[in-house]
């Protein structure tokens, strides 16, 4: 029996590393101080078993060996004249590194899941930049905690625990007692049941509140009308004062804001706001990243081609224009004429559109789970369990890297060992 | 494998070589007394031979990097070239990629570069960023000024806890040496607020920014550290700042230097030399500054030159970053690390018909100009702060060429005729004099003078070839000559591989990472460490084990061993 102490948790942007994992005879047998979404996430499930072919969508899958589904593989994207590789949030970053060069190798577009959860933060951070602090900076200081359109009691149930709201720290010492804790939603969700003070807008009417609070936070109340999105302007102004006699607040934003009408120009506003309280004291903001390591794909590719996601190569050089080349902008244009999904699903989350021009070109899988994408997928290749049964780097939702350390040993090969495989025979293809 | 190099024009200062033709002998990545008939010959043809570039101060890698990345597509979008055989695509100007930082670097003959400042917290990024730059040697300053245990241990008076902490914290981060910025100030802004000088007391903590200055200097020097502290002044970019760093300065006197070095390095002193009280009635006080430096022999300090053009701000004073932007109206990064740091990013147009940019662009240049020994004023643009780094052949040009400035001086706000002495100043420096602020300087600087910025025997085989020949120029009139020269070298030889032939990356091998291993008696690091223990039970939101940068971080470490108790030879 080994025990593994401080291991990371492979599941939300919370990237817990406080985990306890008993291992007997290479399998998982108890995880400790996990929450249950991490706990399932690592005690494993609907695993594919072996690589997989199918001709046509509509016909069985096959089973292969490796071989055959990597050169198939690499048939597909060196045949392809505008390949997509889309996915990356649920792997190391030393495989957004390989899906990168890949990426370069056969002039593909790569994107990120993000492209349907927080790319719109992305775009707003290049209007106005991201005022914002890591997680332990917020537990040992926030007074105000705000959660805007993201509920951390389902999708990241550690999160008020460790850092946001019940978490003790050093000017912080009685945790949720000294938090006023805020929810703005669209519905009274659980952890606006928890909260101090509920404010429900209504559906799409988000840029609105936003926009109020800063005219009353600049001394223009006079223009704001008695109700706006629905929030009456008396509790508006009652928030402003709120947040102003903070001493460090902080705000966190989920899909709520970014994937809701006015999708990037909520998150712009958003910071705008957080950016004129500073002049009264210390606000900061968080994007609530779903994937344990949806961030660091947007560093990895930061810092490799400038650019976080939706990177074409098709000219050999980075070119980045969301809304012309991220993955659903492509999907929906019908350009794509193939698609590598790795480490994400498309099936599941792509619009209909999308997803029918994924049914209708070859696709190629790269995961360990089956899913929906298994679905409209030609080549399927299983891969160990980053974070689970491969060591490697991932960032919190925070920016703060950690390595993730090896539970149990793979059985199968990992996303690195695959990517490199398939670049090698891109290029003998290529007469390299 | 053997290189020599033969009729060469060598400037080279510490070995007291200045433009003689000299042959340089390479085997196994190393200058040597001579080399075996078999060696490959490269004649350089009477053409300009110096050391390797070193730098000891840009902020190529690590989160703010990043964030500078991130928040400027726009950036990225320029000097945009596409992948060849041999490289990966660039992007970039203020905010390069990694490839682009690596391949650029040795474009223009430099060999050797430091990273200014990591937290602790964030420098396993920085380590992802520096493994994937390729060609240069590196390595990266580790923030301390703000950390809680710093100023825990200051406020204790405890020496010997402090030393054991700095050590422990460069082993975490895999660090070179001590940055301290806006000390006292990146906790203050914790709670959006700033220290306004060396007296004012952290509270909660009970330090001021003098006895952290102070007492990181002691610990220094006790761990016998190859760089010297390396400051930050607090009240940076704010008019009349030049007294808060001259009063910085005259703490070096208080501790004694452990090697043959500075015991404080003053960095990018155009943001710290600055007079009057307001942005109307700025103006230049570089005269001070130049004179303390000239009159101590303590203190060192790099320019920070000013580019004209586009430029990202990034920096650990989180306070200044925050009133920069309400000032220019900018978009604003904050990144505050946790018991750690605080630090900010934003973008900034440098322009020549605003009085206060021409009056800074002339104070960096009167820095150089009127500090006497160039081994006391190195010669940074703190790149992206003042400017990217590729722009070092233009300040190269300026200070080695009084015509050139004057011309320049035509084209900029009058204000540097009644602010700056630049306009009086007819100083030319010399090839021997740019060597030293590029080279011998930022090595000695750094502590790293035994293997860099010289070409002697038992140096790194480390070389840029200029297309220059020293005896058939004249600077002063040619600097336009200068400026292409010292743009693109003719040849970048990084551990005896060429690397960059006429401009050109031609190989691209993995340069090596510096870091310090510096040891402290046991019972000391012991009790430190209680005091660790406690403060990630408390007060981090990661655990300690998953703290440190691990190993696999770091694939080709060179390390340096310091401390305070005797250091094992190997």
């Amino acid at each position: 029996m080994t025990v593994i102490t401080d291991a990371l948790c492979p599941f939300c942007g919370c990237l817990c590393d406080d985990l306890t994992i008993v291992v007997e005879n290479n399998k998982i047998t108890d995880i400790k101080n996990a929450c249950k979404l991490g706990s399932a996430k690592i005690m494993g499930h609907h695993r594919i078993e072996a690589p997989m072919m199918r001709a046509d969508k509509k016909s069985e899958f096959k089973e292969v060996s490796y071989e055959e589904a990597i050169n198939e593989a690499a048939a597909i994207l060196f045949k392809s004249k505008r390949p997509l590789l889309y996915g990356w949030a649920s792997a190391l970053c030393e495989v957004h590194k390989k899906g990168i060069l890949l990426a370069e190798e056969v002039g593909a577009i790569i994107d990120n899941t993000a492209t349907v959860c927080h790319a719109p933060s992305t775009l707003a951070v290049h209007e106005k930049g991201l005022p914002t602090a890591t997680l332990g900076q917020i537990k040992n200081r926030s007074d105000v905690t705000v959660f805007w359109g993201s509920n951390p009691v389902h999708a990241h149930p550690r999160h008020m625990g460790r850092y946001s709201v019940f978490a003790k720290g050093f000017f912080q010492e009685k945790g949720r007692k000294g938090r006023k804790v805020i929810v703005v939603d669209v519905r009274k969700t659980e952890t606006a049941a928890m909260a101090d003070e509920f404010i429900q807008v209504q559906q799409g009417s988000d840029y609105l509140v936003i926009s109020a609070l800063r005219a009353i936070l600049s001394g223009h109340a006079d223009v704001v009308p008695e109700s706006v999105g629905g929030v009456p302007k008396e509790q508006l102004a009652k928030l402003v004062d709120t947040l102003k006699a903070a001493k460090f607040g902080a705000v966190f934003f989920g899909m709520g804001l970014t994937q809701s009408i006015s999708r990037y120009k909520n998150i712009d506003n958003a910071i705008s706001l957080i950016t004129e309280l500073n002049a009264y004291t210390k606000y900061v903001i968080t994007p609530m990243r779903g994937h344990y390591n949806v961030t660091g794909f947007g560093q990895v590719c930061s810092w490799e081609t400038g650019f976080a996601t939706a990177v074409d190569f098709a000219r050999g050089a980075p070119y980045y224009n969301p809304g012309e080349t991220a993955a659903n902008d492509v999907l929906m244009r019908k350009e794509t004429d193939a698609a590598m999904i790795i480490a994400g699903d498309a099936g599941a989350h792509f619009p209909a559109d999308s997803v029918r021009q994924l049914a209708r070109i070859p696709v190629i899988q790269i995961d360990p789970y089956w899913n929906p994408t298994t679905e409209v997928s030609n080549v399927v290749i299983p891969v160990a369990i980053c974070g689970v049964e491969v060591a490697g780097t991932a960032y919190r939702m925070d920016g703060v890297s950690l390595q993730m350390r090896k539970m149990v040993e793979p059985t199968l090969p990992t996303d690195v060992e695959v990517l490199e495989r398939i670049t090698q025979r891109v290029r003998k293809l290529r007469g390299e | 494998m053997e290189l020599l190099i033969k009729n060469g024009a060598v400037v080279d200062p510490v070995n007291g070589n200045k433009g003689d033709k000299t042959d340089i002998s390479i085997k196994d990545g190393k200058i040597v007394n001579k080399v075996s008939s078999k060696a490959t010959v490269l004649d350089a043809g009477g053409r300009l031979v110096m050391a390797g570039g070193v730098d000891a101060h840009s902020h190529i890698a690590g989160a703010k990097v990043n964030v500078g990345r991130m928040m400027r597509p726009e950036d990225s979008r320029s000097g945009i070239s596409p992948r060849t055989k041999i490289t990966r695509p660039c992007t970039g100007y203020t905010v390069p990629n990694v490839y682009a930082m690596g391949y650029r670097y040795a474009q223009m003959g430099y060999t050797t570069v430091f990273e200014a400042a990591q937290a602790i917290m964030k420098a396993r990024h920085t380590h992802e960023e520096l493994e994937e730059i390729p060609i240069i040697d590196k390595g990266a300053l580790t923030l301390f000024g703000s950390n809680w245990p710093t100023m825990d241990f200051v406020r204790e008076k405890d020496m010997d806890k402090l030393a054991a902490y700095v050590a422990w914290g460069l082993l975490a981060s895999r660090g070179f040496g001590v940055k301290c910025v806006n000390p006292g100030g990146g906790e203050m802004w914790g709670f959006g607020k700033n220290v306004t000088g060396l007296d004012d007391v952290v509270p909660s903590f009970d330090v001021t920014p003098r006895e952290i200055i102070v007492s990181l200097m002691k610990v220094n020097e006790m761990l016998k550290l190859p760089h010297s502290v390396h400051l930050h002044c607090n009240n940076l970019g704010n008019p009349g700042n030049y007294k808060t760093t001259l009063a910085s300065m005259e703490l070096a006197d208080q501790v004694k230097a452990s090697k043959n070095r500075q015991v404080m390095h003053v960095t990018h002193l155009l943001f710290n030399s600055w007079g009057g009280t307001n942005w109307g009635d700025f103006e230049s006080k570089s005269d001070e500054i130049a004179n303390f430096l000239n009159n101590h022999d303590n203190v060192t300090g790099d320019m920070g030159q000013m580019i004209f053009g586009s430029a990202t701000t990034m920096t650990a004073d989180g306070p200044k970053q925050y009133a920069n932007a309400k000032l220019l109206h900018a978009k604003w990064s904050n990144g505050d690390v946790e018991c750690e740091d605080a630090s900010g990013v934003v973008p900034i147009y440098y322009v020549k018909q605003i009085s206060v940019h021409a009056i800074m662009w002339a104070i960096g240049l009167e820095l150089a100009l009127l500090t006497k020994d160039p081994y006391k004023m190195l010669l940074t643009t703190d790149h992206p702060n003042g400017g990217p780094f590729v722009n070092y052949s233009e300040v190269i040009a300026l200070l080695m060429s009084n015509k050139k400035r004057q011309e320049e001086i035509k084209t900029v706000h009058e204000a540097v005729h009644a602010k700056n002495k630049l306009p009086g100043l007819d100083r030319e420096l010399d090839f021997s004099e740019i060597a030293i602020m590029t080279r011998a300087g930022t090595a000695k600087v750094l502590g790293l003078l035994d293997t860099k910025g010289h070409l002697g025997v038992g140096a790194d085989a480390d070389i840029s070839i200029y297309d220059i020949k020293p005896d058939q120029i004249d600077p002063s009139v040619e600097h336009a000559k200068i400026k292409s020269a010292f743009s693109s070298a003719a040849y970048t030889i990084k551990g005896g591989n060429i690397v960059v032939k006429d401009g050109q990356i031609t190989a691209t091998p993995l340069g090596r990472t510096y870091w310090v291993d510096a040891k402290v008696p046991q019972q000391h690091h012991d009790e430190m460490m209680k005091d660790i223990v406690k403060k990630f039970k408390n007060y981090y939101s990661i655990q300690l084990a998953n703290y440190m940068v691990q190993d696999e971080y770091v694939t080709h470490p060179q390390v340096i061993k310091a401390g305070s108790v005797p250091v094992e030879v190997n």
